[in-house]
């Protein structure tokens, strides 16, 4: 990303309250879930940003008291060929919450439903929000910190025969 | 009594016709009857085992007669959980794991996994190193399109090219074996180079095959292009609009196919591609047709790239100099002390990157194949997340197969070339 890309973000941003960082060589915004919509709406319909494609989203569970978990969202601008991260911090550890994204890139519907499996991380207004990896009946978030790496015995039931 | 259920059946509503067939079932009451059969949606489960699924993808389709009205991908038959493995594993630990991603085209995973690590590490790797990963990578996609395009064509009805495909593919696995002493898996670079040299007889062994490649891939295209049945069930078939690829986040031949030129190689150049020459085949069509063609035209430029890397590769090493990053010879880890403790610090604590976040993606043969790595300073990674373009790509499955007829399923999952080992992780 070009350092006028990055102004010219700054500038469109400067009404909502966001950080930006350095992912090794990539912008990074930093925000909370308020304004998490309006913002994803601009970034995309703003024609001279143009981030039409959401390529992922990376759930993280940082296993700190405040701020556990966040979402990295991957975008891709296929006019002017750049690429940005987003990344939402959800306040609140007991019950992480944070607004689909599925009603602006549709590609976030099956990445929330990853991260919600993964994570435990809900989506409001998400259209299908179902496990995609696990078993329905599952009753853990296997990528939390607090999960141990051999699993837990008998959380998955086994055919009987 | 059965005039009454009879009555409920007639009621308009389909949730409440739906719900007294459904009791009907369980119930076995075999005095409900329907009205009139052909209004009825039928599901059909195809897959986890259907061969035409490429793996273990089980799709739903909600049927009108022959028509799919809905398509709904389900996937998790192969999770592993890879990305939790890689939480207590070493980088070197993973890298065999990267094999079991795409495996049809392991080496090419193995390339990109090192350089994510090596970005995160700030990492440069000899330009030796870089050309035996550019060929290796170049050597991947060229048996990935191979296998997808025998099995694509073995889909709709012909099994001769599927037999000459796999006749090609056997010969870059022996290739393989010259380069990496492995035939299938083969957790060939290692971080800051590769496990070992590139010999003359594999050089050798890859110029032999690039000269008769071009001969072989014309005959299988001869065979399949000018032949009616594959056109007519190709042609038009699985069309989605550009913008729809985009909004899913499709990457890859896909969204090649769909007239939008997104190839990592070009727009975020890694390894050589800024210096090589080669072409981004680019059809406008979105169809199963033009799918085809990318992926056919791609081995092409592949057989390109690696005939320039071969005629420029120099001379030098492989591995990068910095012993408390890089793995050293094996011979003098059993003959120096020094390299028996770098060794034993690597092993056993890993390469310890600096704190902090990277993100590095590959162009591969299905799309944008990238690692989100987080670093906590130890030697394991604190989150790896794959981004694998497969998983994203069947997600676009229930908008292609809407409206299609239901011969068409498999066509158009054979275009969209799924791997399951790579969508499930």
């Amino acid at each position: 990303m070009t350092g006028e890309r990055l102004e010219l973000i700054k500038q469109k941003l400067s009404s909502f309250s966001v950080e930006y960082q350095d992912v090794n060589g990539t912008a990074c915004i930093v925000t909370t879930t308020d304004k998490i919509l309006e913002i994803c709406t601009l970034l995309k319909d703003d024609t001279e940003l143009g981030y039409d494609m959401l390529l992922d989203e990376v759930g993280m569970d940082n296993f700190t008291k405040s701020a556990r978990f966040e979402v990295i969202c991957n975008l891709y601008s296929t006019i002017f060929k750049d690429r940005l991260f987003l990344k939402v911090i959800i306040p609140d550890p007991k019950n992480p919450v944070t607004p689909s994204l599925a009603h602006i890139w549709k590609s976030a519907d099956w990445y929330e439903r990853e991260v919600y499996d993964m994570f435990g991380i809900i989506y409001e207004n998400h259209p299908d929000l179902r496990r995609v990896y696990m078993p329905d009946e599952f009753e853990y978030f296997p990528l939390r910190k607090d999960f141990p790496t051999m699993g837990i015995p008998g959380s998955i039931s086994l055919p009987n025969k | 009594m059965p005039h009454t259920k009879y009555e409920q059946l007639q009621a308009n509503d389909p949730e409440i016709r739906r719900t007294k067939i459904l009791e009907a079932l369980e119930t076995k009451d075999l005095s409900v009857e329907f009205t009139d059969p052909l209004e009825n949606e039928m599901v059909l489960n195809m897959g986890p085992q259907h061969p035409a699924t490429h793996g273990v993808l089980r799709i739903l389709i909600s049927l009108d007669g022959e028509t799919v009205m809905k398509a709904v991908p389900e996937v998790g038959y192969l999770h592993r959980g890879y990305e939790k493995l890689a939480e207590a594993m070493t980088y070197h630990e993973f890298i065999p794991h990267t094999d079991r991603l795409d495996y049809l085209q392991p080496i090419h995973n193995n390339v990109a996994y090192a350089m994510a690590v090596e970005k995160l590490l700030h990492l440069e790797i000899t330009e030796r190193g870089k050309y035996i990963r550019t060929i290796c990578s170049e050597l991947g996609r060229i048996q990935s399109h191979l296998i997808s395009f025998g099995t694509y064509v073995m889909d709709i009805g012909a099994l001769t090219p599927f037999l000459w495909a796999m006749r090609e593919r056997e010969k870059i696995l022996d290739i393989y074996d010259l380069i990496t002493g492995v035939r299938f898996t083969t957790s060939y670079t290692r971080i800051g180079g590769v496990a070992q040299d590139i010999t003359d007889e594999a050089i050798s062994g890859i110029k032999k095959f690039l000269d008769e490649f071009p001969k072989y891939l014309k005959e299988m295209r001869d065979i399949v292009e000018r032949n009616k049945i594959f056109i007519v069930r190709t042609e038009g078939i699985g069309y989605l609009s550009k913008e729809e690829l985009i909004n899913l986040g499709i990457t890859g031949p896909l969204l090649r196919a769909a007239g939008v030129e997104r190839d990592l190689r070009k727009e975020e150049p890694y390894l050589l591609y800024d210096k090589l020459d080669f072409n981004i085949p680019v059809y406008p069509e979105s169809d199963c047709l033009s799918r085809y063609y990318i992926r056919v035209e791609e081995m092409i430029e592949s057989a390109k790239i690696i005939r320039q890397c071969l005629e420029k590769i120099p001379e030098g090493p492989y591995n990068t100099l910095n012993p408390k990053k890089v793995l050293p010879k094996k011979e003098r880890v059993y003959s120096k002390m020094e390299e028996l403790i770098h060794d034993f610090m690597l092993i056993n604590f890993g390469v310890n990157p600096p704190k902090g976040e990277s993100y590095f993606a590959v162009e591969s043969s299905k799309g944008e194949l990238g690692f989100y790595i987080k670093s906590d300073g130890s030697g394991h990674p604190f989150r790896l997340k794959i981004r694998s373009p497969s998983f994203s790509n069947i997600q676009s499955l229930s908008y292609i197969m809407k409206n299609c007829m239901i011969s068409d399923t498999v066509v158009i999952i054979g275009s969209i070339d799924p791997v399951m080992g790579e969508a499930d992780k």
